[in-house]
C-alpha cells in the first residue's frame, strides 16, 4: 500500500469570470521513502497539488477526490481537527522562501519546538534537545546558541537548513517541499539538496519536491510526475523519462534548456511556442494541442487531439497522457518561431 | 527574423551615436571599459559616530569588445548589481571610471549615458509602470529625449514592437494584460528604442518559465546580431551563461576573481571559486547525483571582509599565505584566464 494515494484530485477555485479549474483530476502515489518530484511551469497547479495534500487550501478553494488517502486513512472524511494532528506530525511542508515561512519574531527555538510541543512529543527539555540535534544534523554549527537567534540574523542557506530541521522535528513520513532552494545561489543550492537527499534515504522519509528544474529533479528524483495545465501529463522513474520523453510537452521543456557540450553556443534554442491555455471553464481535448509540434507540423490526426487523452500506460511504470506517445518523429531539430 | 524590419530606418532616426563610424582605432577599441571601479558604501553612523564602511565593488576593471557578450556571474551580494547600477549611472562610483568608446562617460550626465547604455531587468513585473499603456511604456526615453514629433515616435514604438516580437495590439495594452515573456519583450523594446550601443541584461530571463526563457534568448541573439550590441549579461543560470556570452567575468565579495574566454572559463577554470560555481551546476543528467562541493554556507560580510584572499575562509586550496595576502588579478597572457589565486592551476 503507497503512503500517499491519490485519485482524480481536482481544486476549483471561483474567479470574477467565473471557475478557475487549477487542478485537474491527478492521479499520484507516493511509496514510502521515495523522493517523488512535482514539475512544471508556473500556473500548472503544482502548487495547489501541495496545498490541496496538506489540506492548506485557501478557504474559497473546493477540493474533490476520488481518493485521497494518506497511510490508508481517507483524508476527505476527516475533521479539521484531526486533520490538524496529522499535519506538521506526520505530513510536514518546507516551503520556498524561509524568510517568509519563518517567523521574524520569534526566536528559532520557539518556532522549532512549537510542533513538537503541540503535538505532545515530549516536554519542553526534550524539545530543545530534538531541536538541538535536529540542527547539527542539517549541518548548522553552535546549535545551542542559534536556538536564541532570531530568523533574520541568518543566511538564506541557513534558514533553509533551519527549515529542514523543523519538517524534521515530529519524525513525519511524508515531507512536501515546494520550490524548497529556488530563492538561493547554486553553490548552496547543490548544498541544501545533498542534504535533503541524504536525510531523505538515511531517515526513510518520503518526500514530495516540487521545481521547475529539470536540472535539479534528475539529480534527486526517484521518480517524476510532470504537470501542464492541472494535470499530470507523464509518469516515469527518473532514468527513463530523461531517456525515452513520451509527452511532446515533456520534449519541448527538456530541449528548451541549453544542455553544455549538447547545445552548440549562441545556437538557437528550441522554444515552445504559444502560452498555456486559460484553466477557466472547461477545457475541452488535449490541453497542450495548440503548443504542441506533432499537430503544428500535421505529423498526426489534429481531429484526434480534440479528444481528452487519458494518462496512458507505456512501457514499465511509465505513463503519458498523449493520443500519439509511442510518435517518435517529432525528436527531429524543429526551428521555432521568433513571435510567441 | 521576419520581424527584423528596417533597422537602418530605425539607426536613421536614432540621433545618438549609432557605432557605425568606420575609423580604425574606434573598431579595436572596447566598446565598454571599466577601468578601477570602486563602490564603497557607509553603513550606520550618525552626527557623531563614523559608519561603518562597506566595500561593494572593489577595483574593478573589464573591457567588454564591441558586439560581444560579457557574462557576469557571482553569488548574491557579490555586487554584481551594484556594478550594474554604476553603468546605467544610477549609483555614483566612489573611485575609477567608465569608457565608452574611450570616453569617459564620468561627468557626461544620465541623459547622455542613457543614450549609450540601457537596462533589461530581472523582474517583468515590477520594471513596467503598470498603469501605463505599453505604447506610452517604450516611447517614454523619446520624449525624456526630445526626440522626434509625436508621429514619428509613434512610427518608431510600432517598429520597434515589431522588432521584439510584439503584435500591434500589445500597444493599447497595460503590462498586467500580458504574459511575462511578452512583458520582457516590452522591457526590451523600451530599451533598444533609443538605440544603445550597450544593453546591461541583469537577470533577464530568472523570472521566466524555462519555455519562455527560450524565446527571450533566442530574441536577445537575433537583436545582437542585427545591431551589432554589446552585452554585459549578469546571470546566476550557468548553463544559459555558456550558451550565449564570449567572455565571462566572475565576482566574489565585490572582486573580479577570474576573468576569461567562455571556452577558459568554462572547460579550464582556474580559480577554485570559478570551479566551485560550475561543480554546482546541476545539468539534467540523471544518476549523477549531487556534487558535494564542500563550500560551506556562509558567504563573508562584505563589511567585514576576510584578510587576505576574500575567498579563503571557504576555499578547499587555502593556505597561510591566503590568510596574508591577497592575490592579484593576473595579467592578460594567452591562451588563459585571468585569476586571482596564488595556486590558480596552470
Amino acid at each position: 500500500m503507497p503512503l500517499l494515494d491519490v485519485q482524480d484530485l481536482r481544486v476549483d477555485l471561483p474567479v470574477e469570470a467565473g471557475t478557475l479549474h487549477a487542478v485537474r483530476g491527478i492521479d499520484l502515489s507516493v511509496e514510502r521513502g521515495e523522493m517523488l518530484c512535482l514539475v512544471g511551469e508556473s500556473g500548472c497547479g503544482k502548487s495547489m497539488t501541495s496545498l490541496a495534500l496538506m489540506g492548506l487550501l485557501p478557504r474559497r478553494a473546493r477540493l474533490s477526490a476520488g481518493r485521497l488517502d494518506f497511510d490508508g486513512e481517507s483524508l476527505t472524511a476527516l475533521s479539521e481537527r484531526r486533520r490538524g494532528q496529522l499535519r506538521g506530525r506526520r505530513m510536514a511542508m518546507i516551503f520556498q522562501e524561509p524568510m517568509t515561512a519563518l517567523n521574524p519574531a520569534y526566536t528559532l527555538g520557539n518556532q522549532l519546538c512549537e510542533a513538537f510541543l503541540r503535538h505532545r512529543l515530549g516536554n519542553r527539555r526534550q524539545a530543545r534537545e530534538r531541536a538541538i540535534e535536529l540542527l547539527e544534523r542539517v549541518g548548522i554549527s553552535a546549535a545551542a546558541e542559534r536556538l536564541a537567534q532570531y530568523p533574520h540574523q541568518l543566511s538564506g542557506g541557513l534558514r533553509q537548513r533551519v527549515m529542514i530541521a523543523m519538517a524534521l522535528m515530529c519524525d513525519p513520513d511524508l515531507i512536501i517541499a515546494d520550490e524548497p532552494t529556488t530563492a538561493l545561489d547554486v553553490t548552496i543550492q547543490a548544498q541544501i539538496l545533498r542534504l535533503l537527499r541524504d536525510l531523505q534515504q538515511e531517515l526513510g522519509t518520503a518526500v514530495i519536491f516540487i521545481t521547475h528544474d529539470l536540472g535539479v529533479v534528475a539529480r534527486i528524483a526517484d521518480r517524476v510526475a510532470v504537470m501542464y495545465a492541472g494535470e499530470v501529463i507523464e509518469t516515469a522513474p527518473t532514468q527513463a523519462l530523461y531517456a525515452n520523453p513520451s509527452h511532446p510537452y515533456t520534449r519541448g521543456l527538456l530541449s528548451c534548456i541549453p544542455a553544455p557540450g549538447k547545445t552548440p553556443p549562441g545556437s538557437r534554442l528550441q522554444a515552445i511556442p504559444g502560452v498555456v491555455p486559460s484553466l477557466v471553464g472547461e477545457v475541452e481535448g488535449c490541453a497542450f494541442r495548440n503548443r504542441c509540434p506533432l499537430v503544428r507540423e500535421g505529423q498526426v490526426d489534429a481531429a484526434r487531439c480534440e479528444r481528452t487523452p487519458e494518462l496512458r500506460q507505456l512501457a514499465g511504470a511509465h505513463q503519458a497522457r498523449c493520443h500519439y506517445a509511442e510518435h517518435r518523429a517529432a525528436t527531429r531539430v524543429v526551428q521555432p518561431e521568433l513571435s510567441p | 527574423m521576419n520581424a527584423l524590419s528596417s533597422p537602418g530606418a530605425l539607426a536613421d532616426q536614432a540621433g545618438a551615436p549609432t557605432g557605425t563610424e568606420t575609423d580604425g582605432d574606434i573598431d579595436t577599441m572596447p566598446a565598454l571599459e571599466l577601468c578601477a571601479l570602486s563602490k564603497r558604501y557607509t553603513l550606520g553612523g550618525g552626527l557623531f559616530k563614523r559608519g561603518r564602511a562597506l566595500q561593494a565593488v572593489s577595483e574593478v576593471s573589464l573591457a567588454i569588445p564591441r558586439g560581444q557578450v560579457m557574462g557576469l556571474v557571482g553569488e548574491s551580494g557579490c555586487g554584481k548589481s551594484t556594478l550594474a547600477k554604476m553603468l546605467l549611472g544610477l549609483v555614483t562610483p566612489s573611485a575609477g571610471e567608465v569608457r565608452v568608446d574611450g570616453r569617459p562617460l564620468g561627468d557626461a550626465g544620465q541623459k547622455a549615458l542613457a543614450r549609450h547604455i540601457q537596462p533589461i531587468f530581472q523582474d517583468p513585473y515590477s520594471s513596467l509602470n503598470p498603469r501605463k499603456r505599453v505604447a506610452a511604456i517604450v516611447e517614454l526615453p523619446l520624449r525624456v529625449h526630445g526626440i522626434g514629433t509625436p508621429r514619428e515616435r509613434a512610427r518608431r514604438v510600432a517598429e520597434t514592437l515589431d522588432l521584439v516580437g510584439l503584435p500591434q495590439r500589445a500597444a493599447t495594452q497595460f503590462p498586467g494584460q500580458l504574459s511575462g515573456g511578452q512583458r520582457q519583450r516590452v522591457a526590451i523594446a523600451r530599451a533598444l528604442i533609443m538605440r544603445p550601443d550597450i544593453v546591461i541584461c541583469d537577470e533577464p530571463t530568472s523570472a521566466l518559465d524555462v519555455s519562455v526563457q527560450a524565446q527571450i534568448l533566442n530574441l536577445l541573439l537575433d537583436l545582437k546580431q542585427e545591431f551589432g550590441l554589446t552585452y554585459l549579461f549578469i546571470s546566476h543560470d550557468l548553463a544559459v551563461v555558456e550558451h550565449l556570452v564570449d567572455r565571462v567575468a566572475v565576482m566574489y565579495l565585490g572582486r573580479i576573481v577570474e576573468e576569461g574566454s567562455r571556452e577558459q572559463i568554462f572547460a579550464a577554470p582556474r580559480h577554485p571559486y570559478t570551479q566551485a560555481l560550475l561543480a554546482s551546476a546541476l545539468t539534467p543528467e540523471p544518476g549523477l547525483g549531487v556534487p558535494d562541493i564542500g563550500l560551506g554556507d556562509v558567504m563573508p560580510d562584505p563589511s567585514n571582509p576576510p584578510s587576505g584572499c576574500a575567498f579563503h575562509p571557504r576555499c578547499p586550496k587555502a593556505q597561510a599565505r591566503c590568510r596574508e595576502t591577497r592575490p592579484a588579478l593576473m595579467a592578460e597572457t594567452t591562451g588563459v584566464s585571468r585569476a586571482a589565486c596564488h595556486f590558480a592551476s596552470a
